[in-house]
């Protein structure tokens, strides 16, 4: 019995050095010894091989099927004025007053019907689909039986992602997270001299670095010249609480956000401890006027990392970009977008809060493939003149969509479980009635 | 996304359903999808709410007077026979079909078209559109933009224009006569793509 326990021991300290001496270390010190990388080919080229098989076998298929990335309809998207223009054609204008006809509602109809088959903002809330099978479980939607092969490497990737990979994962995430927390609490007791500013970013880089090799994540970097500077605010499109781990990597950030409690709790207290971030108590975040201020405050201090700040408030499954909220965009300063882009291929990153809690969105993440995704700097924005915070925020949020190839969409990201508000509708009614009513102004008055 | 490899065989009476409506297989899938999509609760039906669930309908000015059309009055809930039934309105038409005096009317030639909108506007489904069913739908355009009395002076020439025989209601075939001039294929035609 006692050699069995000692067994243990041994396996689980050879365990622990390999980990450590194989990845801890270089991932302290920035360098690569090569591993992740030679996992990432073999693994591309299995996914290609199993792409090709899947294709070839499905070759006829294809033809009659609709291919899941297409769209069901083709919407014509005419503006009102011109479809309502043509619906009226057919009629003379009548000579007084308005001018509605019992056809106009044609167009209302059609487009609400369209809406009903098939729209724009249901659809990025649900993982992004794939074009081809990648063999994981969770992506399988109407891949048949193909072949033996295909089917043992299915059962190998199984294998090797659950026994291997998601335990291996579990423990530099835990690691990742306690040096943190020690580091950061050690940095603390530290006065302030010009060392400990260094010491903390350091510190926080490594904890970034092993909890990103926990997530086998392949991060490129592209523009790096433009990377946020200090007394900035970055800004980012949001598909996961992971995106904070992946921009992290590459530079300190000061957080912003609502204090919680338990786990987040510990770790947010020990980051303040070292470097300054921006916690709010839930009560404070109602008001504006203080969140703003405080933001202010931090950005005017050049000495303070740059705030990274995600506008659109929630989780979008990374094929789009929707409502940037203005509060962001009122605070001053240089904004410095940043545009985020997963892979779909090699793991899916969305949370889908209202399907999975947060831990199991974590053991999701870990027992993909990996998390390949790019980064994209631009270059800063300033507020321009006459330009209000609304426009502002569009126009960043069109750079942002542009750079990493998403659709840039109107509609509020937050509205996805509540009603949408009225303005909308109210838009459209007027833009109908100018067209009714017209230029009569006699009967516009009160 | 769709449920795991679901094919014609999960839904019932497919076939039948793809003569009647003249969806293709394919189609007919992929409304099946998008209905469970909107079916939230998995409950096999549909209810006004996860119509209304649907951002851009909100934003559409009868939006809730499409959601009603495709309840039967007095009905709550929608299965997916009706569900495909209402779009099929919404194919384009077939050119060139021979009229076979014995079949029924399709649901996507020129008339099923104008019949679906027709119901649109007869809430109450006596045949007519009353002056006060032009009216609410009139509202729902409109609401705030225009007082209640531009509203009613619209109401009373769009009446005035079509109804032929003078009983202060349009019946559908005056409907269909003051429309005959519209292109309604392509107008009411919802481009599926292949």
């Amino acid at each position: 019995m006692e050699e069995f326990w000692a067994g243990v021991f041994w396996a689980m300290k050879i365990w622990l050095i390999m980990i450590i001496s194989l990845i801890m270390i270089p991932a302290m010190f920035g360098f690569s010894l090569g591993i992740s990388e030679t996992y990432m080919t073999i693994l591309m080229k299995t996914l290609k091989w199993a792409t090709q098989k899947i294709q070839k076998a499905n070759a006829e298929e294809r033809a009659a099927n609709n291919s899941p990335s297409n769209g069901l309809i083709l919407r014509e998207n005419g503006s009102m004025e011109k479809e309502l223009g043509e619906l009226r054609r057919s009629r003379p204008k009548p000579p007084v007053g308005g001018d509605f006809t019992l056809s106009d509602c044609f167009y209302f109809i059609r487009r609400g019907i369209e809406s009903i088959v098939e729209d724009e903002v249901t659809q990025r809330f649900t993982s992004e689909e794939l074009v081809s099978w990648n063999l994981l479980t969770r992506t399988n939607n109407n891949f048949q039986y193909i072949s033996l092969k295909l089917t043992l490497v299915y059962g190998l990737g199984i294998f090797v992602r659950y026994c291997i990979l998601a335990p291996l994962r579990i423990t530099l995430a835990c690691i990742g997270l306690s040096w943190l927390v020690i580091g950061t609490t050690a940095v603390g007791f530290l006065p302030n001299w010009r060392i400990k500013f260094w010491l903390s970013e350091w510190v926080h880089i490594i904890c970034y670095r092993i909890c990103a090799r926990g997530l086998s994540a392949a991060i490129q970097y592209h523009n790096r010249e433009n990377k946020p500077k200090k007394g900035g605010i970055c800004v980012a499109n949001h598909t996961s609480p992971i995106d904070v781990v992946i921009l992290c990597n590459d530079g300190g950030y000061a957080m912003v956000g609502q204090v919680h409690g338990g786990l987040m709790g510990v770790l947010q207290r020990a980051m303040v401890r070292s470097c300054p971030h921006v916690w709010f108590e839930r009560s404070e975040m109602k008001d504006r006027h203080l969140v703003t201020k405080r933001l202010k405050d931090h950005v005017s201090d050049k000495t303070k990392l740059p705030i990274l700040i995600f506008p659109e408030g929630t989780c979008v499954n990374n094929t789009s970009v929707m409502m940037f909220k203005k509060g962001s965009f009122e605070i001053g300063g240089t904004i410095y977008p940043v545009a985020i882009k997963y892979d779909p291929k090699f793991g899916d990153a969305f949370w889908n809060s209202s399907k999975y809690s947060m831990v199991s969105y974590l053991l999701r993440m870990m027992t993909s493939w990996a998390l390949v995704c790019n980064v994209w700097y631009l270059p800063a924005m300033h507020q321009q003149e006459g330009e209000d915070a609304v426009q502002f925020a569009n126009r960043v949020k069109s750079a942002i969509a542009h750079q990493g190839g998403l659709v840039d969409l109107q509609w509020d990201g937050g509205l996805k479980r509540a009603k949408v508000k009225d303005t909308f509708k109210e838009q459209q009614q007027k833009k109908y009635s100018s067209m009714v009513v017209g230029d009569d102004s006699s009967s516009n008055s009160d | 996304m769709g449920s795991s490899s679901s094919n014609l065989n999960t839904i019932p009476n497919s076939q039948e359903l793809m003569q009647e409506t003249g969806f293709s297989a394919a189609h007919l899938l992929r409304l099946y999808e998008r209905f469970e999509f909107l079916d939230k609760d998995n409950k096999g039906h549909l209810r006004p709410e996860d119509f209304e669930a649907v951002q851009e309908l909100s934003t559409n000015p009868i939006g809730d007077i499409i959601i009603g059309s495709f309840f039967s009055p007095g009905q709550e809930t929608v299965d997916f026979p009706s569900f495909v039934r209402i779009l099929a309105h919404f194919r384009p038409a077939e050119k060139n079909r021979t009229r076979d005096g014995a079949q029924p009317e399709p649901a996507n030639s020129s008339t099923g078209k104008l019949k679906f909108a027709f119901q649109l506007y007869d809430r109450d489904r006596d045949g007519k559109i009353s002056r006060e069913e032009l009216l609410q739908v009139l509202r729902a355009m409109l609401e705030m933009q225009v007082t209640e009395e531009q509203l009613e002076s619209m109401a009373e020439r769009a009446i005035q224009e079509a109804d032929l025989d003078e009983d202060d209601a349009i019946s559908f075939d005056e409907f269909k006569k003051s429309l005959e001039k519209v292109n309604i294929d392509h107008k009411m035609s919802i481009h599926f793509m292949k």
